[in-house]
């Protein structure tokens, strides 16, 4: 007959547990948290009030991989000579560099619309601002599921 | 110089929204990448990017490491005469890429 020691007492849900914990610590090595976007908008926009609306963001709903999310940013305005939209940020709330791109908009642009490829280290929010000719600013927020991230271990792949 | 893909439609009527697209070959490194050794792979990456017509400034972009290996940006222009579309990257050690299309106006 075997013997069994069971002296250490390892319960199945403690050992999973402990691999769950320590996945978990491996996972995370330099996640930029909701300090660090917030920190990040108010070096972009400083402590103006911001407005929900005015802005569609289109994201796939799951993105299989983080290394290119397509992001399509409309907002709506008529880009007239005397209302337009100055510029777009666009951030990600965990990502390690939550500040994704910054786009300005010149006179000769006939809409406030832009498509673009970003790279999202998981599932995360990610919030697009528009700066108006009048100062205002508007936000949209969108969240987007990622299988693999752009920061995780297939990245020797890409 | 990087490989850069423009596409400007040939003609426009004037007034019109013209969609442009382009990309440049980059592998805009965000620093968090290893190599085989294990060390880490520094950022280098395209930090402005712009594009003009008629005198004046169509669309710009502050590059950040959070956007894609070879940035691809597309955008609409509204036609007003013919000439050049201008196109600028300008990467972090500074060496500018530039690339131009005809756009005709009817």
């Amino acid at each position: 007959m075997m013997e069994y020691d069971n002296s250490a007492n390892w319960s199945r849900r403690g050992v999973l547990a402990g691999i769950g914990a320590g996945v978990m610590l491996l996972a995370m090595p330099v996640r930029a948290d909701d300090a660090s976007v917030a920190q990040a908008i108010s070096d972009t926009f400083g402590d103006t009030p911001r407005q929900d609306g005015k802005i569609a963001l289109k994201l796939p709903p799951l993105a299989e991989t983080g290394n290119t999310v397509p992001l399509t940013v409309t907002v709506d305005s008529p880009m007239s000579d005397t209302e337009r939209v100055k510029r777009v940020v666009v951030f990600a709330n965990r990502n390690p560099r939550p500040l994704i791109a910054a786009m300005m908009f010149g006179p000769k642009a006939a809409t406030a619309e832009f498509s673009t490829n970003m790279r999202l280290s998981g599932t995360q929010d990610v919030i697009a601002m528009a700066e108006l000719s009048d100062g205002t600013i508007w936000q949209a927020q969108v969240r987007v599921l990622v299988t693999v991230g752009a920061c995780d271990s297939l990245q020797l792949r890409y | 110089m990087p490989n850069t893909r423009i596409r400007v439609p040939k003609t426009a009527k004037a007034g019109d929204a013209v969609e442009i697209r382009a990309i440049i070959q980059h592998p805009m490194e965000n620093g968090f990448r290893l190599d085989s050794q294990g060390t880490a792979i520094p950022v280098e990456i395209i930090t402005d990017f712009s594009c003009s017509y008629d005198g004046g400034q169509v669309f710009s972009v502050k590059l950040e490491p959070g956007l894609s290996a070879n940035p691809y940006f597309s955008f609409f222009l509204k036609a007003t005469t013919s000439g050049p579309v201008d196109f600028r990257w300008v990467d972090q050690d500074g060496t500018i890429t530039t690339a131009t299309e005809q756009l005709e106006v009817t």
